[in-house]
C-alpha cells in the first residue's frame, strides 16, 4: 500500500543559522492510519505538521527533503498548486480551540467557508453538509449553532466544530496538533474518541502530534518518536510499548507516570541517555551534507 | 454579576446615543444651513454690535446668541461654521483611516520588507514636529479648505498605521489563521475576510477619534488664521475673534468653544460606544 503522505529526508533550520530544527526527518502514513508524532517540547513533533501544511512560521525554513502528498512534491510545487493541493487534500484540527475559529464571525460560515469557496460547493449542499458534520459530532441543535459566535460556545464544544469542520471535506489527511493539550481533563477523553471514531469511520490519515503516550496508545497505529527534530524510532505502537528499541524511548516510556502505582515518583529522563542522545545527533550533524 | 453587565451596557447605550444625537444636531445644522440660519454669517450691521444673547439683558429679538462686534449673528456663523467642521472631519478622518490602515494592515500581515519600510517611514515621519509640519504644508499650499485637509491627512496617516499594524500582528498569531491558509485560501483573502473583520472594532474607534482630532486640527489652524478664508464662518475663526473682546462681549468666544468641545467629546464617545456594540467578542 503506498503512503498518502511521505516525507522524506526533511530538514529545515532557523532562518539565517545553521542550527537545524529537523534533522532527515522520513515517515509515511498510508491512507487511513494514524502516525503519532511524540516528543518533549521543543523536539519538533508539531513543525513536521507545519511543514505538511504550510505554516511553518517565518523564522524557519526548508532546507532540503521531499514532502509527497500522493506523489506530488509540496515542496516543489508552485505556491498556488501547493495551496490547491493542501486545501483540497488535508486539514488541521488546531491545539487550542479558543483561537482557532474566527472570533468575529458565525460557525456555520467558518465550517461552510472552504466547502464553497475552495472545492466549489454550492451553498445549500455545503450548508447541509455542515449541519450533518455538527450532529456527527454531537453537537445539540446545529442549526442554532450555525448562527453563533465561537465566544457563545465552550472550549469542547469549539473542538468539536474545529473537528467537524476539518472533516467536513472529506480530506485524506488530518493533522491533528495536540488537539487535547487546551482541553479540560474530563473533555480530553471524549475528544479522543471522537476523533478516533471519526478518523476510523471516514477512513482518514491521521497525523497525530501529542505528547502524552497514554493517547498514542489509545488511538496510533505507527508512531515516531522525536529529539531535538530527530526520530529517534520509528515503530509500530505495540512493539513500542512492548519493547521500545531506542534507549530514549524506553526512558520516555518510563518517564510516563501511572494512576496504579500514584505513589512513585516522577522519573525523569536519565542524564546518561540524554547524553547519548546528544552524541548520536551530533555524529548525525557532522556526517549530514545538505545536497542542492 | 449579570446585573453589572447590565449597568455596563447600558451606561454604553447612554453614552452612543447622547454623542451620536449632538452629532446628528451639528450634521443637519450644516447641511441646513441656508435653510435654517436666521441671518445671513457674513452680512454686518455696526448699529448691531455686541448684542448678548436672549437670556441676558439688552439682547434684541432674532438674535439667540447675540452679535459679535461686527453685528454678525453668533448663532448663523456657528451654523455655518459647522459646515467646515464636519467637511474637514469627514474628508480628512476618511482619508487618514483609508491610507493609514491599509498600511498598517499589510505591514502586520505581509511583515518582512513591507513591514520594514512602512515601519521606518513611520519612525521618521513621526520625528517632524505636526503642528510646525501643518504649518509649513499650508505655507507652502497656501491656506485652503482643501490644505487643511491634505495637512491632517499627511501627519495623522502614522497614528493609524502603528495602532493597525499593532493588532493585525496581533491577530496574525491566532490559530484561525493558520487554518484558513490550510484550507486554501490565499493570503489577500485572509488578510480581508479573516483578520480585518476583528481589527474593524479598533479602526472604527481610531476613525471616530480622528475625526474630533480634525475637528480641533481644523480650529487650531484657523485660530492662526491659516484655514478658509479669514471672513468665512469657523469655529476656531470666532474663537480668535471673540477672544480679543473676551471681556465686552464673551458669548462670541463661548459659544463657539462649547459647540466644539461638545462635537469633539462626541466623536470620541461615539467611537467607544460603537466599539462596544459592535464587538462580538464584548457584546
Amino acid at each position: 500500500m503506498s503512503a498518502f503522505l511521505e516525507i522524506r529526508d526533511l530538514s529545515a533550520r532557523l532562518r539565517g543559522t545553521r542550527e537545524r530544527v529537523l534533522r532527515s526527518v522520513s515517515l509515511q502514513v498510508p491512507p487511513g492510519t494514524v502516525r503519532g508524532l511524540v516528543g518533549e517540547s521543543g523536539a519538533g513533533k508539531s513543525m513536521i505538521g507545519k511543514a505538511v501544511l504550510g505554516v511553518l512560521p517565518r523564522a524557519v525554513e526548508i532546507v532540503e527533503g521531499e514532502i509527497l502528498l500522493e506523489g506530488d512534491d509540496l515542496l516543489k510545487a508552485s505556491p498556488a498548486t501547493r495551496r490547491r493541493l493542501i486545501g483540497a487534500k488535508t486539514a488541521l484540527v488546531p491545539q487550542d480551540p479558543l483561537t482557532a475559529l474566527n472570533p468575529s464571525r458565525r460557525i456555520g460560515r467558518q465550517v461552510t467557508d472552504r466547502l464553497v469557496d475552495i472545492l466549489g460547493w454550492d451553498k445549500a449542499r455545503a450548508t447541509t453538509r455542515a449541519l450533518e458534520m455538527l450532529a456527527e459530532v454531537r453537537i445539540q441543535e446545529p442549526e442554532r449553532v450555525m448562527r453563533l459566535y465561537p465566544h457563545e460556545l465552550s472550549g469542547g464544544m469549539r473542538q468539536r466544530v474545529l473537528i467537524a469542520a476539518a472533516f467536513a471535506a472529506e480530506p485524506k489527511l488530518i493533522v491533528a496538533d495536540e488537539p487535547t493539550t487546551a482541553l479540560d481533563v474530563t473533555v480530553q477523553k471524549q475528544t479522543l474518541r471522537l476523533i478516533s471514531e471519526l478518523q476510523a469511520r471516514h477512513g482518514t490519515a491521521l497525523l497525530f502530534v501529542t505528547h502524552d503516550l497514554g493517547v498514542v496508545a489509545k488511538i496510533c497505529d505507527r508512531l515516531s518518536v522525536l529529539y531535538a527534530g530527530k526520530v529517534v524510532e520509528d515503530t509500530s505502537v505495540e512493539k513500542f510499548f512492548a519493547t521500545p528499541a531506542h534507549p530514549y524511548s524506553a526512558a520516555l516510556l518510563a518517564a510516563t507516570p501511572r494512576h496504579t502505582d500514584p505513589t512513585s515518583s516522577l522519573r525523569p529522563v536519565p542524564a546518561a541517555v540524554l547524553d547519548a542522545v546528544g552524541d548520536e545527533i551530533a555524529a548525525a550533524d557532522a556526517a549530514w551534507r545538505p545536497h542542492g | 454579576m449579570l446585573d453589572g453587565r447590565m449597568a455596563t451596557r447600558r451606561r454604553a447605550g447612554a453614552r452612543l446615543w447622547l454623542s451620536a444625537a449632538w452629532l446628528l444636531v451639528v450634521a443637519l445644522a450644516a447641511l441646513l444651513a441656508p435653510l435654517i440660519a436666521p441671518h445671513d454669517p457674513l452680512a454686518q450691521d455696526l448699529l448691531l454690535g455686541r448684542l448678548p444673547p436672549v437670556f441676558i439683558a439688552g439682547s434684541e429679538p432674532g438674535y439667540l446668541l447675540g452679535t459679535d462686534s461686527l453685528g454678525r449673528d453668533v448663532l448663523s456663523r456657528m451654523i455655518y461654521g459647522a459646515r467646515v467642521a464636519l467637511v474637514v472631519a469627514l474628508a480628512a478622518g476618511v482619508a487618514t483611516c483609508l491610507i493609514g490602515s491599509a498600511l498598517g494592515l499589510a505591514a502586520g500581515f505581509y511583515r518582512g520588507w513591507t513591514d520594514r519600510i512602512v515601519g521606518r517611514l513611520v519612525d521618521i515621519w513621526m520625528a517632524f514636529p505636526p503642528v510646525l509640519f501643518a504649518i509649513l504644508l499650508i505655507a507652502v499650499l497656501g491656506a485652503s479648505l482643501s490644505s487643511v485637509v491634505l495637512a491632517i491627512i499627511v501627519i495623522d496617516w502614522t497614528r493609524f498605521c502603528r495602532v493597525v499594524r499593532a493588532e493585525t500582528l496581533n491577530q496574525s498569531q491566532m490559530d484561525y489563521v493558520n487554518s484558513a491558509r490550510v484550507a486554501g485560501f490565499t493570503r489577500l483573502r485572509t488578510l480581508l475576510t479573516e483578520i480585518l473583520p476583528n481589527v474593524m472594532p479598533v479602526i472604527v474607534a481610531l476613525l471616530t477619534l480622528e475625526m474630533g482630532i480634525a475637528v480641533i486640527v481644523e480650529a487650531i489652524l484657523s485660530f492662526v488664521n491659516l484655514s478658509v478664508s479669514t471672513d468665512a464662518p469657523t469655529w476656531g475663526g470666532m474663537i480668535a475673534e471673540g477672544r480679543i473682546a473676551i471681556y465686552q462681549s464673551w458669548w462670541v468666544l463661548a459659544f463657539p468653544l462649547v459647540a466644539l468641545f461638545l462635537t469633539v467629546l462626541s466623536f470620541a464617545q461615539l467611537g467607544e460606544g460603537l466599539r462596544d456594540r459592535f464587538d462580538p467578542v464584548l457584546r
